[in-house]
């Protein structure tokens, strides 16, 4: 099987569009989301995407399918949220390991597929793992700001046994994004770790965080610089944004990325900054064409979308980069 | 290929740390220590964690790049007092902007504390003390909790106490970390033990050159690696005499840095400069520290018997505390300091008739520093969590006397309260100050509020709304997504059957988004508020059983209404923020711009302008459109629909305008000038005034709304040479009034109840103005400036504006904002050489009068502002040094409103 630290150095790799945004086409019903399985559960799960991968698999597979068709050659399971600590509001613990599990083999076998077709283009599987929604350096209290709402043993915890499952399912990269807690990163990196060490496997890593507003700063505070060297402890396939912000507005953030590290750098903008509805509408010309200032200036070697994007973003990105180089990776001293 | 990414140590806090060679020593702050310092143990042990904070803002405020943090000591529970501080430390960014350091001998402290930073921290320390097994074990763990680590200089034998044993554990310990753990090795930084000199044991005498030489080895054979120390053990025989101990240290650190000692614990108000130690005492330390003589300690002791004064303290900055009393508060609320809060607002309480004036003054002044600056991205979230903490204290220290006031002086009916609001920052959200604004100021209307604070789950208000009987539900938040909770909570409140109003408020709601996506989800009143200001009137409006029942439906009219229209819209409108639209400002090329000295510089006055010769500089289109005829003059007057009404109008508007030059009724006079100015600060015009050398400054707007690409966004600004082009720029100002009289002959018109002929006259002024304008124009193209001397346009060229440069008039869509006007005014005089007055609202009495400025420019053109963001808003009035109220006020009409 091909490798994506090799694939990596060839080409500027596209990552996939936003999951959510495609579910929200099919207009699912609070039954369509409980499914059979689901059918007599005692709180509402409508919104719950993640438990899609048990109750419509055929359509995550779709909108999988229709992201490697525009051109992506990484595509995300559908987990974000599958930890028990984002799934204690529909009180779905006990499903994390399936949910994971499920979306890794649906992605798996649709990218397979994509692989046997072109093999020359292989597709590869990332496991995304959201930020949770609780935060481990912040206090949710205006009034106690050392309170905390979750510790990191917590965290990584539920970490952990996410990334088990996601590689029992057969992913190929681990995807921790829209980090907005750097203390939360930590704990998935810290959880990776034992996995690796226990499994005596290795495993690529991307990293995301998220710049949240006009500072420049993740939401807990830290500087693109800072957060960098926060969780550069550990190889990294890739570090890099997304979320929060469209393609232009993450052009400083990058820069600061590209210029002090050696790992890859990664971006999935929003398509644009979100209307007075939380809607997206920068159209796939536009976001290309912002797109475009990153691989002019050589920043890039993933990317992808977030919130907002579609296939239609995707391919004109992916047939964007067709024509860039990646930025070349820098290697170790010895 | 080589890696470009050098090994250095890079740590953080919020930002970063990057130690490279170039670097100057790292100076680690030791005071939040409780082994080095008396007080700060005393605090720890009292839980006086607020005043702890102080200690180590202090540190880092006199210069500290990394706090090491101490809890060993056995009456205190170090894991929890380290967890704990560390939790408070974090949400303080003037802090915890620098890397910590997590210091303690026990194991279990130390990986507390790694679980509770984000940045990369510095754990201090480990050993081989204990065995190689420990020491790997630990090794490890601190690479996955992602630190650097100091390893101290001691083995399973003891501690290195000369050259050899420093260099042979540190290499050990080295080879070990790197080779086995992996570890690192630019994140090892080692501590080589600084120990006492001049103690009068011969052993000691090598102590610090053992130290400096091994700092040495250590740099030059262990690559990457750096070299650290506590200072202030070298200088311990010399407890109580500062002077002495503080050139100890500075002679210490000055050999000890050149061999490579990078970073170290040092007290910055124990150092003296190296170059001010006098030479006799600098003397006898080196002998001493460099072991160059036998009898040195000798001769220290005694040269010190002659040495004494007292230690320069060098402090942290408090000289904002001798600023007046707002400014004050407002840096107490920006900084988010509460040391002097109740202080100071006891101070405001004593200056204030009422207590509640201290919150609606002084505290919402600073609140709206505090605001602008986040918006503009100057302030960060844990900031401004922090400013709204101080806001809670000194409203919690202000509340007994507003209750007392309230008992002295009870307002009618409000001894039960005006009403029970519950108040949320919804579900997935933690943003809440504009709540907390709301909340303080309808609670100082005596409304009680239920505060559910930050992520309410939705269950849960509506559980607390129905359980409190509250009046009105109020829902803020942020990041959009709170949007979405909005509408759902909305939803849940029409399935609950509520019937209190619900009150939408925070950064990313808008009118539009609350009429077109909330409104419609609750049969009841839903109104959008986004200030305090407005909240008390709507709460009010709602609340008040006389008013409450036409006002819930008229805010439900107005939200269809508003909803209708809105949908109809076509396109959604994009602002780019005014940083990015000053980036894509029009671009001259001022290198190669040929800019014309002006002939005349200076104020010039026109008194009893000839009227004659503005005749034909007049525009007759706009003198029709202020009848009512719409058309362009000449074609009007032979229009299919209204030409005969045009050209009987024209003939009785030639009939009077006739009478008015003949018998001079109205009088034309001017002002202009013409003056030396430069672009400044993107969006500034600096002008100099050369007759009393004083500067102006007009303020111009950009436009802000989303283009096409390549087209840029314009300000005024751009078309005069920005000061650091190095070119000399000019521009005009002028008033010109052709009014003088008008007032009279309209009067007499209608005291003969002859409104058409009052009218008439008013509408001939105005345009005789307008003529006047465009004629002293084109007077000063051709010769007051003179850049456009060979100028020669018809009228008409003239009314299509085909001359070189462009004179826009505040009020109108270049320059929208009238406040300009007030600059125009100081700086011509306008109203002492001409009689033209401005009103509290800003227009020109006469009426007939037009002011403005001229750009020579053959690149500048007129455009249209458009609407504009609150950001460019806020950073206007801050430019202009207004408050953010007066600028939103005078330039409502252009602010979006999306």
């Amino acid at each position: 099987m091909s490798n994506i630290k090799e694939e990596i150095q060839k080409r500027i790799l596209v990552l996939d569009g936003a999951m959510g945004t495609m579910l929200q086409r099919y207009k699912f019903t609070e039954a369509d989301f409980r499914g059979e399985r689901f059918k007599d559960w005692h709180i509402d799960v409508k919104g719950n995407n993640d438990m899609l991968a048990l109750t419509q698999p055929e359509a995550l597979a779709e909108v999988h399918r229709k992201y490697l068709e525009a051109g992506a050659d990484i595509i995300e399971t559908n987990t974000f949220s599958s930890t028990t600590i984002a799934m204690a509001d529909y009180e779905m613990e006990d499903f994390v390991y399936d949910f994971n599990y499920e979306s890794a083999v649906i992605a798996k076998k649709v990218a397979e597929e994509y692989t046997l077709k072109t093999p020359e283009k292989p597709r590869f599987v990332a496991g995304s793992m959201g930020p949770t929604n609780k935060t481990a350096s912040m206090s949710p209290d205006v009034n106690d700001s050392g309170y905390r709402a979750i510790t990191f043993e917590e965290l990584r915890i539920a970490y952990k046994q996410q990334v088990e499952a996601l590689l029992d399912g057969g992913v190929d990269v681990l995807l921790i994004e829209t980090i907005t807690d750097t203390l939360n990163c930590k704990a998935a990196l810290f959880a990776i770790e034992e996995v690796k060490e226990e499994r005596n496997i290795d495993v690529p890593i991307m990293i995301s965080g998220t710049i949240t507003d006009a500072s420049g700063r993740t939401l807990t505070g830290q500087t693109a610089e800072a957060f960098l060297i926060s969780v550069s402890h550990i190889p990294l396939l890739s570090v890099g944004f997304n979320c929060a912000l469209g393609a232009k507005d993450l052009v400083p953030h990058l820069e600061v990325l590209s210029k002090k590290s050696e790992f890859g750098i990664s971006a999935h903008p929003n398509a644009g900054l979100p209307n007075a509805f939380g809607e997206y509408d920068q159209n796939p010309e536009q976001m290309a064409s912002q797109i475009k200032e990153y691989l002019d200036k050589g920043l890039i070697n993933i990317i992808g979308g977030c919130c907002g994007t579609t296939p239609a973003h995707i391919k004109a990105i992916a047939d964007l980069v067709k024509d860039y180089k990646p930025r070349p990776l820098m290697v170790e001293q010895v | 290929m080589e890696s470009k990414q050098k090994k250095y140590l890079k740590l953080s806090g919020l930002e970063p740390l990057v130690v490279t060679p170039e670097s100057n020593f790292i100076n680690v702050g030791e005071r939040t220590n409780v082994a080095g310092s008396k007080k700060f143990l005393r605090l720890i042990k009292e839980e006086k964690f607020e005043e702890a904070l102080d200690v180590a803002r202090e540190q880092v405020e006199g210069g500290a790049q990394i706090i090491d943090i101490n809890m060993d000591d056995g009456l205190i529970d170090g894991k929890a007092a380290m967890v704990k501080f560390l939790n408070l430390v974090i949400a303080e960014p003037d802090i915890a902007r620098v890397p910590l350091m997590i210091d303690s001998s026990k194991w279990e402290i130390i990986e507390a504390g790694l679980q509770v930073v984000q940045g990369k921290c510095v754990v201090n320390s480990i050993s081989l003390k204990e065995g190689e097994a420990e020491f790997i074990h630990h090794a490890k763990l601190i690479k996955r909790y992602g630190a650097a680590v100091i390893v101290m200089a001691f083995d399973e034998v003891g501690q290195a106490d000369n050259y050899e044993r420093r260099i042979e554990i540190a290499k050990r310990s080295y080879d070990i970390l790197v080779n086995q753990v992996g570890f690192p090795p630019e994140d090892i930084i080692f501590d080589l033990n600084i120990f006492p000199v001049a103690t009068g044991m011969d052993e000691h005498k090598l102590n610090a050159l053992d130290f400096i030489r091994a700092t040495k080895w250590v740099r030059e054979n262990l690559r990457y690696c750096s070299v650290s120390g506590g200072v202030s053990n070298v200088s311990f025989s010399f407890r109580g005499n500062n002077p002495v101990r503080e050139a100890m240290h500075s002679v210490f650190l000055y050999h000890a840095i050149k061999a490579g000692m990078n970073m170290g614990i040092v007290n910055p108000t124990m150092l003296e400069v190296y170059d001010d130690i006098p030479k006799d005492l600098l003397e006898h330390v080196e002998d001493v520290m460099l072991n160059r003589r036998e009898d040195a300690t000798e001769r220290l002791l005694e040269f010190a018997e002659s040495v004494v004064g007292k230690a320069k303290e060098s402090k942290v900055d408090n000289s904002w505390r001798e600023e007046p009393l707002q400014e004050r508060i407002t840096r107490a609320l920006v900084k988010g300091i509460d040391q002097y809060i109740e202080v100071d607002v006891e101070e405001a309480r004593q200056a204030s008739d009422k207590p509640i004036e201290v919150i609606e003054g002084h505290l919402m002044t600073g609140m709206n520093v505090v605001g602008d600056l986040f918006g503009s991205g100057k302030m960060f979230l844990p900031q401004v969590v922090k400013s709204a903490r101080v806001m809670k204290k000194a409203v919690a220290y202000l509340l007994p006397y507003i209750e007392e006031e309230k008992l002295a002086n009870p307002q009618e009916g409000d001894s039960e309260g005006n009403g029970k609001i519950l108040m949320a920052t919804v579900k997935g959200d933690v943003h809440d100050i504009g709540k907390n604004i709301v909340s303080v100021v309808l609670a100082c209307n005596n409304y009680e509020i239920i505060d559910l604070g930050v992520m309410v789950p939705p269950e849960k208000i509506i559980a607390e709304a129905i359980a409190q009987k509250v009046d009105i539900i109020g829902l803020s938040g942020l990041i959009t997504p709170s949007l979405d909770e909005m509408v759902h909570l909305a939803k849940e409140m029409q399935r609950n059957n509520f019937s209190i109003p619900l009150l939408i408020g925070g950064a990313t709601t808008s009118k539009a988004h609350t009429a077109v996506k909330i409104d419609p989800q609750y049969k009841e009143a839903v109104v959008h508020v986004n200030d305090a200001s407005r909240a008390v009137t709507v709460v009010g409006d709602l609340l008040q059983k006389e008013t409450s029942a036409a006002y819930k439906m008229r805010i439900k009219e107005d939200y269809d209404d508003f909803r209708d229209k809105f949908l109809k819209r076509s396109v959604k409108k994009e602002y780019k923020t005014i940083a990015q639209a000053r980036e894509n400002k029009f671009k001259i090329d001022w290198s190669n711009a040929k800019i014309k000295e002006p002939h005349m510089l200076g104020i010039q006055v026109i008194e009893g302008q000839e009227l004659d010769k503005l005749v034909p500089f007049i525009d007759w289109t706009p003198f029709f459109r202020s009848w009512e005829l719409h058309g362009k003059y000449p074609y009007i007057l032979t229009d299919d629909v209204v030409g005969k009404e045009a050209t009987n109008l024209f003939a009785d508007a030639q009939t009077m305008l006739k009478e008015i030059l003949v018998k001079k009724q109205l009088k034309a006079k001017a002002v202009f000038g013409l003056f030396p100015a430069n672009t400044v600060n993107a969006d500034d015009i600096e002008v100099r005034n050369p007759d009393d050398g004083n500067t102006y400054v007009f303020r111009t707007l950009r436009q802000q709304l989303q283009r096409r690409e390549g087209v840029a966004d314009y300000a005024l600004a751009d078309f005069i040479a920005p000061k650091e082009s190095g070119v000399q720029d000019y521009i005009g100002t002028f008033c010109v009034s052709t009014g003088f009289g008008t007032a009279e002959i309209a009067a007499e018109f209608e005291k003969n109840l002859d409104d058409y002929n009052s009218i008439m006259v008013k509408a001939l002024a105005d345009r005789l103005a307008e003529a006047f304008a465009e004629y002293l124009h084109k007077e000063v193209r051709t010769k007051y400036w003179g850049y456009a001397k060979d100028e020669n346009l018809s009228n008409e060229e003239l009314i299509k504006e085909s001359y070189k440069g462009i004179r826009p008039a505040p009020g109108y869509p270049a320059c929208p904002d009238h406040l300009e006007k007030l600059t125009i005014w100081e700086l011509l005089q306008v109203e002492e050489r001409i009689g033209v007055k401005l009103t509290d609202s800003l227009a020109m009495w006469p009426a007939a009068s037009v002011s403005g400025y001229y750009f020579a420019n053959p690149e500048a053109k007129y455009f249209g502002l458009g609407k504009i963001k609150e950001d460019q808003v806020a950073d206007f009035a801050q430019r202009k040094g207004i408050s953010l109220e007066m600028a939103k006020k005078w330039l409502a009409p252009n602010i979006a409103d999306d």
